[in-house]
């Protein structure tokens, strides 16, 4: 308003920019600097990314807490795998693999908003589904069991999937530097899309309507229609990255719909924080580079030791019986109930409030003011 | 005839341990609106207790009925004080806080007993029915379902704890005016439910065996019928669990025991979205 305030808007631009100036600094200098192996590993982070945008979008913005955000990426990895099997070409599955997804969210979403289905039931629902999709898939393992050319497989999944091509051009399959440089440039259009749609009509009725249902349908906005559509887009950008994964590792397996994968995406945006996309964004690289971490360094009794000294590391693997700790699932535990109970908002939110506060601490008058301008980072 | 007799039995059993699976979260559902995604590993948790105390030399039925249930309990009160009581009233906050706890959970049994199944056999062996043969166990499962739910109904209704327990539900603020504490009535009342799941494990542990992701099996069979039922804890928990199980079974008859699941979470949805209160919340309102 002065000029010299560093309000929402500011806050906007500069996070714009940084992101911009990131993802350029990323998509030129990450191939030149690094071997293909950690190319790699970048490229699933960045999948992963997209699918934790999707929930970022539907319980972030939209306030619908769904469970079962993986169904969707289940389904749009499952869809590009059997669609390549038979049809060969990948314009078709890839379109597919959105296209699919983001009916079946359609279709559940009308069934749960139009019923006016509470916010829990609606976890619950979501998760019901998830499990309904892992236990069909995973009981296909006949032979019997095929759509097309492409066997389901059950619980061996499907493998060797066919890469993606240019589009009309079934002889050139990407390689794996191609897929890195589409999936980050499909990162940053699906950021930069969702930081559009945020500012745009649609996107602040969504915001209203998370903020307070009953006021904005008295101001005429019909909720159930908005949250649908805000449900359907994020199923649809789940089969986004249910497709690159699918590419990724060439492989989809039934584990995908599990609820592990659903844990997962719900720890990146609650780590990240809600209310913001860069937030969920930041939060599943983290995670999922601690994960991999923990899958690589053992913590045995030895490592245990030489940080808490041998006497305490004696008594707690005799105690708890502990071989290993390099243990995901206890470690991803601890970190959810952690967030939920101490750093609810999430990193991102809490460090700009605190990045506020440190800016603004000579203008105590303006902070009811900033408080409201808080927009979207 | 017999095949019939044998259906029959299948059929109850399978309504029995939805029952039993269920009534523990039913019970911290109905009273404290807290759903506890934990509940599955509640589950696992009475399922080592019982395997536990049974490979150091306990009685398995005294392992089972007694040790598994206060075990869990035990646990469940520690779990209430130091981490749903920080959260009443943020429904959505307690199911990710146990989410979170059920995560943990996994991750703490798979590091101290490894990620392998662990089992007892079932006790009291078989039994001919004509050309048929059932297992005396199930039927032993069924008739605990029914004394634990029977007890359930006559506690809630004449002692002066399920007065205070339904009191609480009804009305908190009312209660703690009348000189009820609430805060304690949800510890008591979320330590019984989880020694219910405790119990609930134990007793599954000798037809399942039991491994550290247990839990995940069960845990959307028991929201569906925890959901299903309602509100009333009882009533719904029986005729939910009655419905479901009946319509599992039918479908694992014409199918496969997986897809019996699937037909049965799909009903279980489509249900939710006729009655979202659930089946008590249209019929037997004012049944317990």
């Amino acid at each position: 308003m002065n000029g010299r305030r560093w309000n929402g808007g500011g806050w906007n631009i500069a996070g714009l920019v940084l992101v911009g100036v990131i993802g350029l600094g990323a998509t030129i200098g990450l191939p030149m600097w690094l071997e293909l192996a950690s190319l790699l590993d970048i490229t699933v982070y960045l999948i992963l990314a997209i699918l934790a945008l999707s929930l970022a979008l539907v319980w972030g913005y939209g306030g619908i807490l769904c469970f079962g955000q993986s169904a969707f990426f289940g389904l749009g990895a499952y869809a590009y795998a059997i669609a390549m099997f038979n049809i060969g070409e990948s314009t078709i599955p890839f379109i597919l693999s959105i296209v699919l997804p983001a009916v079946f969210a359609a279709l559940l979403g009308y069934f749960m908003f139009y019923g006016r289905i509470s916010d829990v039931y609606l976890g619950v629902i979501t998760l019901t589904v998830t499990l309904i999709l892992f236990n069909s898939v995973n009981s296909t393992a006949g032979p019997e069991y095929h759509i097309g050319e492409a066997r389901l497989g059950g619980f061996n999944g499907i493998p060797s999937i066919p890469p993606l091509n240019w589009p009309g051009f079934s002889g050139s399959p990407l390689d794996l530097n191609d897929l890195f440089y589409v999936s980050i440039v499909l990162l940053l259009a699906v950021y930069f899309g969702l930081r559009w749609l945020l500012v745009s009509r649609f996107g602040r009725v969504m915001v209203a309507i998370r903020e307070n249902e009953k006021r904005a349908g008295f101001l005429g906005y019909d909720a159930r229609l908005y949250k649908l559509a805000t449900f359907t887009l994020g199923g649809a950008l789940a089969g986004l990255a249910g497709c690159l994964f699918a590419n990724w590792g060439a492989f989809v397996s039934p584990t995908i719909f599990g609820l592990g994968q659903s844990a997962q995406i719900i720890i990146w945006v609650i780590v990240g924080g809600r209310g913001t996309l860069i937030g969920p964004v930041v939060g599943c690289i983290a995670i999922q580079w601690l994960t991999a971490w923990l899958g690589t360094a053992q913590f045995t009794k030895a490592s245990l030791a030489h940080v808490v000294g041998p006497g305490i590391a004696d008594a707690l693997s005799s105690v708890l019986g502990f071989a290993d700790l390099s243990n995901t699932n206890l470690v991803l535990g601890a970190i959810l109930l952690a967030f939920v109970l101490l750093v609810p908002k999430g990193v991102v939110p809490t460090l700009l409030d605190l990045a506020r506060a440190v800016v603004n601490r000579r203008r105590p008058a303006d902070d009811l003011v900033s408080d409201k301008a808080e927009g979207t980072t | 005839m017999d095949l019939v007799l044998v259906l029959v039995i299948q059929v109850l059993f399978a309504m029995a341990s939805l029952a039993l699976i269920s009534v523990g979260l039913a019970v911290i559902f109905g009273m404290m609106r807290v759903i506890n995604l934990a509940h599955g590993e509640f589950l696992m948790l009475g399922g080592y207790s019982a395997i536990f105390a049974t490979q150091h030399g306990i009685n398995l039925w005294i392992s089972m009925l007694v040790v598994a249930p206060v075990v869990v309990g035990a646990i469940g009160v520690l779990v209430e004080r130091t981490l749903i009581r920080f959260l009443y009233g943020r429904m959505i906050d307690t199911m990710l806080a146990t989410w979170g706890l059920s995560l943990f959970l996994i991750g703490l049994i798979t590091g101290i007993f490894g990620n392998t199944t662990v089992g007892i056999s079932a006790p009291l062996g078989g039994m001919a029915i004509g050309n048929y043969r059932t297992s005396i166990y199930s039927l032993v499962v069924i008739a605990i379902t029914v004394v634990l739910l029977v007890a359930m109904y006559l506690v809630l209704r004449y002692t002066r704890l399920g007065l205070f327990a339904r009191g609480t539900m009804q009305n908190p603020d009312m209660a703690a005016a009348l000189g009820l504490s609430p805060p304690r009535v949800y510890a008591v009342t979320f330590g019984i439910g989880a020694a219910l799941s405790g119990l609930a494990g134990a007793l599954i542990a000798p037809i399942s065996g039991v491994f550290p992701t247990i839990g995940i099996a069960y845990i959307a069979k028991a929201f569906i019928t925890v959901i299903g039922g309602g509100a009333a804890i009882l009533s719904g928990t029986v005729t939910a669990s009655a419905l479901f199980g009946a319509i599992q079974e039918v479908g694992t008859y014409f199918t496969t025991p997986v897809f019996g699941v699937v037909i049965t979470l799909a009903a279980a949805i489509v249900l939710i979205r006729l009655l979202p209160q659930g089946i008590t919340g249209r019929f037997l309102k004012r049944w317990l």
